[in-house]
């Protein structure tokens, strides 16, 4: 291993070709924590978001009206205006009002930017699979749910074993689009100093000079990861596909 | 405008004067006729008469408005709880048009679905049965084919097995072979046969006139929410006594 | 994939479903959102009145926190517009030119994904699905970090300013989407038409730019417009890597102002621009593709 990372001191002497995150053991964990902190951000929001989307989904369905208004509400605010805004609304507008007095006396904050990220992204990614997931158990045909009912399933059974099922099934490719789009999105933590992948290759290019290595290191990291989840869920997708189904 | 049995035995469906309306339309607009345990009735008429609405009243899908209806020891228009209603489902099973087979499900999943979570029973004795159902249809090597993957014919043969595997009493028809193609027709018919041969009670509405007049004990004719005319086959297809009836069959024989 | 010859039917976008028309109106709509790269933008004239709500609630917040001396809310918004406009402009421009450049190459991409030259398509393939798998601030910062702030040009030196290479940078994901939405397109066409084309004699060449390209043209425009207004709302991302665009100006102005329960006010002022901007042309695409759908 070791020889493997000095092969970049040796291209950095021949080359000028300037790795640091590999031949430099503080700038490489830099860049992996970095790297884990995207990883962990993604998927921290990825589960929060389909959380969001199933009860969100199923609120819609509510009797009473004021629940399907906030819900719509939420869902428009979220889809239609820009999520950088919406990660500035969180972290400085609610984050100011969320403060404490610190030990020297001045204001601090309750709520972590890691925190505000989190929520941030996972209540945008949250709006879509809201919609997603809705028109899912919408298209499950009445009939197929009639049929249940005739064999005797109570209601809740019926849902479980047959409008869940099915809705998944159909809802899967519009939320493998937004699933991919959050782990996308999840960059513009940078702007609030989350020490994500960005950020950490900031701190590096400004430490060390070496803006052009970087850029492409990062340009390189996004695209395996994004192309990664993208694979996996192409594949889950068609895993779970049921022949002559259809979707 | 009661029919008298074909068959004297006991009646285990017993219909009384049932109304029933979507909106401003009044579907069944007093519907009465009873079926002896072990019969075959067949229902016959125009599209829009209401007799895949009486099939559904009977099986507890759609609640009535007036008069009432019992199948074995429930009175159907009394059932209020879900429990209730599945204990009735169990008794009374009902095959539709569209089949409506749960497409993620393969066919032998299909038919042991309801056994194994409504009736609680053993997985294995289900599967033993189901695999049974399949062959008693002809599909035994359709097992583990999803529905999707079969024809119209062969998924509604599943869809039968699949009611027949809740060990019902009565089963009920509802125009199982309008959406099939008319090669596969034949065999859905012959399933149908089979089962009212070996002395299920059956009710069937359907547009094949000769099966009617081949396998019902008696057939009952429906027009604008009404019966108009009831009897054993060959006095209702031959020596019709309404003029609706008359019309009826003479467009479609 | 082997050699295609000429006449050959392109390979099939997404079979389409067979189940409630819930269920493949999902079905099209992940597929249309996986080709064009963008979800689609539903604007409303209820989102202006919320936005205005919103917007009047902050000015009373800002209102009941005004201190004695200090001017009301709404004349210090009416002090900034003329900045806050200048810098709307300026997302504007970005929007624009970012989008006739990503437009332009992303047309070529898009015909290269459909070539009959199997490294060209394998290319042409690679180049748009990697600029789509990268997050537009990464590709942003790309452009705003490597390319050179000046260029010599026959002993002339010219300047590169801050808000070109951001173009620039945002021009590439544009590029790599308008790529799908063209190759989308372009299969989309039932191969029949290739077919009949080829029986009246026609070339390849011109089978594409007779008869599959302008049929093609009706069910890119939506998508495309989609994108422009997706585009327009992400020119915001321009001001994280330092170009004074409407949403750095606004934060400018908040912390020269130094007030609190400010911030409110901004920013519904600044997303009602923004709405006022992308209101038409969303309106526009949803008209265009109702039209599009009456047609078949």
């Amino acid at each position: 291993m070791e020889s493997f990372w000095a092969w970049f001191r040796w291209l950095h002497d021949a080359t000028g070709i300037n790795l640091t995150i590999f031949y430099d053991s503080f700038d490489r964990s830099r860049f992996a924590r970095g790297f884990v902190m995207t990883v962990e951000l993604s998927a921290v929001c990825i589960v929060l978001s389909v959380l969001i989307g199933i009860v969100g989904a199923w609120l819609q369905g509510s009797r009473l009206r004021l629940t399907r208004h906030v819900i719509y509400w939420y869902i428009q605010f979220f889809r239609n205006t820009p999520p950088l805004v919406q990660l500035y609304f969180f972290y400085f507008g609610v984050g100011s009002l969320l403060t404490a007095t610190g030990v020297s006396g001045s204001p601090v904050p309750m709520v972590s930017n890691v925190t505000w990220a989190i929520v941030s992204l996972s209540f945008f990614a949250g709006a879509f699979n809201v919609e997603i997931f809705r028109s899912g158990i919408e298209a499950v045909p009445g009939a197929t749910i009639e049929a249940a009912e005739s064999l005797g399933f109570s209601r809740l059974r019926t849902y479980l074993l047959i409008v869940l099922p099915l809705a998944f099934r159909i809802s899967m490719p519009a939320l493998n689009n937004n699933l991919v789009n959050l782990v996308k999105t999840t960059t513009l933590a940078y702007a609030i100093a989350v020490p994500e992948l960005l950020y950490v290759s900031s701190q590096i290019w400004s430490d060390e000079l070496n803006v052009p290595e970087m850029m492409n290191a990062l340009l390189i990291s996004y695209f395996t990861l994004v192309g990664f989840l993208v694979y996996a869920m192409h594949r889950w997708e068609r895993a779970i596909r049921v022949p002559g189904f259809g979707v | 405008m009661t029919a008298t049995p074909a068959v004297d035995a006991e009646p285990i469906v017993v219909i009384d004067d049932v109304h029933k309306s979507f909106g401003n339309v009044e579907v069944l607009k007093g519907v009465s006729l009873s079926v002896p345990k072990g019969g075959v009735v067949c229902i016959i008429g125009p599209s829009g008469s209401g007799k895949s609405t009486l099939l559904r009243c009977i099986n507890g899908l759609v609640p009535i408005d007036q008069g009432s209806i019992r199948v074995a020891s429930f009175d159907v228009h009394q059932l209020k709880t879900d429990q209730e209603k599945i204990a009735l489902r169990k008794e009374v099973s009902i095959v539709f048009q569209q089949y409506n087979l749960f497409p993620h499900k393969t066919a032998l999943e299909n038919v042991m679905m309801a056994p194994v979570h409504v009736l609680k029973e053993d997985r294995e004795e289900v599967r033993e049965r189901a695999v049974a159902l399949l062959r008693k249809v002809g599909l035994s090597a359709k097992a583990d084919v999803y529905p999707g993957e079969l024809s119209g014919g062969q998924q509604q043969r599943v869809a039968i097995a699949r009611s027949l595997a809740m060990r019902p009493e009565v089963m009920l028809f509802d125009e199982v072979t309008a959406a099939l193609d008319p090669e596969t027709v034949k065999d859905v018919l012959n399933t149908i046969r089979e089962l009212a041969l070996e002395g299920m009670t059956c009710m069937i509405v359907t547009h094949e006139m000769r099966f009617a007049r081949e396998l019902a004990d008696v057939v009952y004719f429906t027009d604008g929410g009404v019966i108009v005319e009831s009897g054993p086959p060959a006095e209702l297809f031959d020596r019709p006594v309404k003029e609706r009836t008359r019309a009826f069959l003479s467009q479609i024989l | 994939m082997s050699r295609l010859r000429w006449c050959d039917p392109l390979p099939q976008a997404t079979d389409l479903p067979v189940l409630l028309p819930a269920a493949s109106r999902l079905a099209r709509s992940a597929t249309a959102e996986r080709t064009a790269g963008a979800f689609r933008l539903r604007l409303r004239p209820a989102h202006g009145v919320a936005l205005l709500a919103l917007f009047a609630i902050g000015c009373g917040w800002a209102e009941a926190q005004v201190q004695p001396g200090q001017p009301s809310i709404l004349a210090t918004l009416w002090k900034w517009t003329p900045v806050l406009l200048r810098g709307f402009l300026f997302n504007l421009a970005i929007s624009a030119v970012a989008m006739a450049a990503g437009t332009i190459v992303g047309l070529f991409l898009g015909f290269a994904q459909i070539s009959l030259l199997l490294p060209v398509r394998k290319g042409a393939w690679v180049t748009t699905h990697f600029f789509r798998n990268a997050p537009w601030l990464v590709l942003l910062f790309y452009c705003m970090f490597l390319l050179p702030f000046q260029v010599t040009v026959f002993g002339m030196t010219i300047q590169i300013p801050d808000w070109i290479k951001a173009t620039l940078g945002l021009s590439l994901p544009v590029m790599a989407n308008v790529s799908e939405i063209v190759r989308g397109a372009l299969q989309s066409i039932p191969t029949t038409q290739w077919e009949s084309a080829a029986s009246l004699a026609f070339t390849r060449r011109q089978t594409m730019w007779m008869i599959i390209f302008p049929q093609c043209i009706k069910r890119m425009l939506p998508p495309w417009m989609n994108l422009y207004a997706i585009l327009t709302m992400a020119t915001v991302l321009t001001s994280i890597v330092g170009v004074n665009e409407m949403m750095s100006l606004t934060r400018q102005a908040l912390s020269a102002e130094n007030r609190s329960g400010l911030l409110l006010a901004f920013y519904s002022y600044v997303l009602f621009w923004f709405f006022l901007y992308c209101y038409p042309i969303a309106r526009w695409t949803v008209r265009l593709e109702a039209r599009y759908a009456v047609n078949h």
